[in-house]
């Protein structure tokens, strides 16, 4: 029921409408349709830049604030335009390939990073009506497209020809296949109180009571295990062996310089965005504001904060708590690490997918 | 539209790596040094090749995950109906999920799930 009376206050379909309508009337069809399409690249570009950069500042205050220092506050009010000149450093770096590695597989990686993270990131819904791929198998398309990112990995530290690079690459591509299958399970999990794929409808039947509070224990089960698999997955902090400074120095992008090196930064960051961002369109409603059937009032007032910002908070939320992590836990051991994915989590998803589904089929569910 | 959308995205991707990557050339300063092209090895020289045979742990693990990824693909469309086929269909899954299980259990008691 609330789903027919919720307006969002700040409306997307409207501006993109109208904006299809200002073009259509000064332009040929073709004309539309291509300058369309340039604008929904430049919105990507900018969105994904400005995340990264956004990312990369806020994970070193947090950090800071965490070990007792300031971390960066020099460069702007607060230090907030840090990430900006390491950007404009990184640019001005030189780009050193070193003798007798692979060119070819050397030079693609960083592609085969970017393309697979900017990919996943156009599938998210951001706010209503703001979603680029909308896809009837969304979710899985999205699994799909995140995990090309292991094979620009494995590129990169095998092509290297250094001994660390291909240590790392190969922790790198045991950890997040592995990992894979958790935050595959956890999903499915999900889909299956859903009933459905597509994001955007996934977020709509969520505007009753978000999932996590719907699917009982299951779902609460589900969410913690996503969020340890999506630690792994993205190779955070307590899971960063494929990059452990102290023993491999930068793992697979140890021979990477200037801009290369700032591809697969931006990546990670980005796969941070990503996972949080899914975290929150499955378990807690996407950009669907806090709704408690019964309470008209509060429902009112909490649907007037625009389905953006309910979106960025979420996000937020869940980025804070993967950084809390890396500073909490000591970096595990490659044997630990694959033992807690195939004998603990992976037989505790399966389980748990076994009473969600008996839930659903008997009705128990919200 | 969805798939030219597809494409105007993996087109973005394209663009902002090309045009990172140009901007940099650019702006970047070039200076050839032999001490340059050697690979990251601590300050001394890489002894023998880095292209060489790795430990088959990682492969055990690749051919393990294999097995449960496409178990995963098979079971997606299942999760999507899992109320209208209802209780039937939950009987037909548990028979392949056993047979996974089964798997998984052999595996773990093969030894192969221990790191040596």
């Amino acid at each position: 029921m609330l789903l027919n009376t919720y307006t969002d206050s700040l409306d997307f379909n409207a501006l993109t409408q109208w904006i299809d309508q200002a073009l259509s009337s000064v332009m040929p069809a073709w004309g539309v349709v291509l300058t369309e399409c340039i604008l929904i690249g430049l919105c990507l570009l900018l969105g994904y830049a400005l995340i990264a950069l956004a990312l990369i500042y806020i994970e070193r205050k947090v950090c800071a604030f965490f070990q007792c220092r300031l971390g960066p506050n020099r460069v702007g009010p607060y230090g907030t335009v840090q990430s900006i000149a390491d950007m404009v450093k990184m640019l001005i770096k030189e780009l050193i390939t070193i003798d007798r590695v692979d060119r070819f597989l050397f030079n693609l990686a960083p592609y085969i990073v970017i393309i697979s993270s900017v990919l996943a990131f156009g599938c998210l819904p951001f706010a209503k009506g703001l979603e680029v791929l909308d896809f009837n198998v969304g979710i899985f398309f999205l699994m799909a497209v995140s995990s090309i990112g292991v094979v620009g990995i494995l590129l990169a530290g095998w092509s290297s020809n250094n001994k660390y690079s291909l240590i790392g690459a190969m922790r790198s591509g045991a950890q997040m296949i592995s990992y894979e299958l958790s935050i595959g399970l956890s999903l499915m999990t999900m889909v299956v109180l859903a009933g459905t794929m597509q994001l955007s409808e996934i977020v709509e039947r969520q505007a009753d009571c978000w999932f996590l509070f719907s699917g009982h224990i299951p779902a609460v089960i589900a969410f913690l295990v996503y969020l340890v698999a999506g630690t792994a997955e993205t190779n955070r902090g307590p899971f960063d062996l494929p990059e452990a400074d102290s023993e491999l120095t930068a793992g697979y992008h140890t021979e990477y310089s200037g801009m290369h090196f700032g591809f697969f930064y931006l990546a990670e960051y980005l796969n941070l965005f990503i996972v949080s961002a899914v975290a929150a369109t499955m378990f807690l409603g996407g950009w669907m504001p806090l709704h408690i059937a019964g309470w008209d009032g509060f429902n009112a007032v909490m649907d007037y904060i625009p389905s953006l910002v309910w979106f960025l908070i979420k996000v937020g939320v869940i980025i804070f708590v993967i950084m809390w992590f890396k500073w909490t836990f000591p970096r595990l051991r490659i044997d630990q690490l694959l033992k807690l994915e195939w004998k603990y989590l992976l037989p505790i998803n399966l389980l748990n997918l076994l009473l969600m589904v008996i839930i659903v089929v008997t009705g128990l569910h919200f | 539209m969805n798939l030219t959308l597809l494409l105007v995205v993996i087109l973005t991707a394209i663009f902002l790596v090309v045009a990172a990557l140009g901007l940099d050339k650019l702006l970047s300063p070039r200076s050839f040094n032999k001490q340059k092209g050697e690979p990251y090895e601590c300050g001394i020289p890489t002894r023998g090749k880095s292209w060489m045979q790795f430990r088959v742990g990682y492969y055990l693990f690749a051919i393990l995950f294999l097995i449960f990824d496409v178990e995963a693909m098979f079971m997606f469309p299942w999760a999507v109906i899992v109320r209208e086929v209802g209780v039937a269909g939950l009987f037909n899954i548990l028979f392949f999920m056993v047979i996974l299980v089964l798997g998984l259990a052999y595996a773990w008691k093969k030894g192969a799930l221990e790191w040596k």
